[in-house]
């Protein structure tokens, strides 16, 4: 079986393809364009001018990337949410009008279990993970408990991506922000002492955020602020991780989302998984951050389970959460 | 059981039998992390040791059920405290009759009421952290707690009980309603401000 996703839930707008292979995924192409604003933050309503300019020619280029014919795909797959409405509802469209002119079934699909399921689909070994979701506009700890993906540790401000950004922005530096903090922080050698705040398995930083802004103005070195902000983030998403997996008794973590992609956060919860005997997974780059093929995977995954969805309810959700999403694919 | 068997392994820290002064006890060790830099570990091992150390007999002063608290280690970061041969209200909840589950519920709320009574913020009210022993229920596991008398600090302390109840028995997501009742019970303040406070908390939170 194949499938079709399309991916737009905020910066970026992106399709792939994907075929089921005796239960794995295999992703035949995977095509990803970024909007990057030239200053400031994402502007939803320019992002969806963005994503409107180039859906038609992604979706091209992801079935010749994949070297397959529109009558060889069995479902067109969407971000149904949680995102910007605008951004929403220009991939939604496009998947309307590609599912009404090829008469394929539809599915809506949220955005954060593709995260999870794209990981249990594309490697060995990776069935029942933890997944530590850290994006711009996310940051949760889901895991599937009680017949549903559950999150037991999230953000209750602002996502970690965007905790970032957001520094990086205050000091002037472009979007994203993530990556030239990194380097930044790899010539930190001094730790400034920032707010670690956890509550339970959930986690929050603006008050850290401040604080770093503080030390910014006080003129404080750059690189050490930098370094401080990741010692101390990562440190406290890699406890609530390990919280949320000794508190659900599971040995797998996975990594999921953009910031996922920063090497010192992807060591920390490698050596938290190694001293817990757990095994620690994370996805190729292009599958981590924002894409089509997770979209096109979970979509694959709740059609073969049984699922169907109507054009008449293909709308988006703002605020679909993870966990008012129907697992029946799963077993109890 | 043999001195030193593990009993728990957390995500911070080892629970371990021992004895003291021939009394059967618990060693709380918490654990260095290999993946946090020197400074964070050092100032998170002792200051939680610290903090929990203190919580556990500010709450015995409000009547809170808590292990009795025999040695301390600061350095090492060890807490040597009663052994509490019952069971974690986790692993019972769901099996419990509907008479006794909301019992149970009430009494959880009355001494999270009794801990807010006297400013304290025990930080991870989960169904983990409650034991069930001598028909008490008692409060373990302090360390991400702290003293603070504010409405909101006690009202994301009740929001973590709320997602570990929906999280852990979702079938009986009730079970927070019944907690609330008995914290509306004990509570010096009015609780609908408590309340009221969590509602917020949840909206604050993405995609509420």
């Amino acid at each position: 079986m194949n499938c079709i996703g399309i991916e737009g839930t905020a910066h970026t707008i992106a399709a792939g393809v994907v075929e089921e292979k005796s239960e794995k995924c295999q992703v035949l192409s995977n095509i990803i364009k970024i909007y990057r604003p030239k200053q400031g933050g994402i502007h939803p309503r320019e992002a969806a001018n963005h994503h409107a300019t180039y859906v038609a020619e992604i979706i091209k280029e992801s079935l010749s990337k994949a070297r397959i014919d529109t009558s060889e795909i069995d479902l067109v797959a969407f971000s149904k949410g949680p995102g910007l409405g605008p951004c929403l509802r220009t991939a939604a469209t496009a998947a309307r009008a590609l599912s009404l002119s090829i008469d394929k079934p539809i599915m809506g699909v949220n955005h954060c279990v593709a995260h999870l399921e794209i990981g249990r689909g594309t490697l060995n070994n990776c069935t029942d993970p933890v997944l530590l979701y850290t994006s711009g506009a996310n940051t949760q700890v889901i895991a599937f408990a009680e017949g549903k993906y559950r999150v037991f540790g999230e953000t209750l401000d602002i996502g970690i991506g965007n905790c970032l950004d957001k520094f990086g922005r205050s000091i002037g530096l472009e979007f994203p922000c993530g990556p030239k903090i990194e380097k930044l922080a790899e010539m930190g050698k001094n730790y400034l002492e920032l707010p670690y705040s956890i509550k339970g398995m959930d986690i929050a930083f603006s008050g850290l955020l401040t604080a770093a802004e503080q030390f910014y103005k006080h003129g404080k070195k750059l690189e050490d602020i930098c370094y401080s902000i990741q010692e101390t983030t990562f440190a406290a998403l890699t406890e609530v991780t390990e919280r949320a997996m000794a508190h659900t008794e599971k040995n797998e973590v996975l990594l999921g989302g953009g910031v996922a992609s920063n090497v010192r956060l992807r060591e920390m919860v490698e050596t938290m998984a190694s001293d817990r005997s757990a095994r620690c997974f994370v996805p190729k780059k292009d599958l981590c951050i924002d894409n089509g093929a997770m979209i096109a995977w979970l979509g694959l995954v709740m059609y073969k389970s049984g699922l169907r969805m109507e054009i008449k309810d293909s709308h988006i959700d703002q605020r679909f959460r993870t966990d008012m999403v129907e697992v029946n694919w799963r077993g109890k | 059981m043999e001195n030193n068997t593990i009993l728990y392994r957390g995500a911070e820290a080892e629970i371990c039998y021992c004895y003291y002064h021939g009394n059967p006890a618990v060693k709380k060790r918490r654990v260095k992390k290999r993946y946090r830099i020197e400074e964070i570990d050092k100032k998170l091992i002792s200051s939680r040791t610290k903090e929990e150390v203190k919580l556990i007999s500010d709450s015995r002063r409000q009547g809170v059920s808590v292990p009795t608290i025999y040695d301390v280690n600061l350095q090492d970061g060890i807490i040597t405290m009663e052994y509490l041969n019952g069971e974690r209200i986790k692993d019972i909840l769901n099996d419990l009759g509907e008479d006794k589950r909301i019992k149970i519920c009430n009494l959880i709320g009355e001494s999270i009421a009794k801990l807010h009574n006297g400013n304290i913020i025990h930080g991870d009210i989960t169904t983990s952290n409650m034991i069930l022993y001598n028909n008490q229920i008692h409060f373990i596991d302090f360390g991400l707690g702290g003293k603070n008398g504010e409405t909101e600090a006690q009202g994301v302390d009740l929001h973590v009980l709320m997602e570990a109840i929906e999280s852990t028995h979702s079938k009986y997501s009730k079970c927070f309603k019944y907690v609330l009742d008995g914290y509306d019970k004990k509570l010096k303040k009015d609780s609908s401000q408590v309340i009221k406070k969590i509602d917020e908390i949840v909206k604050r939170g993405r995609y509420r």
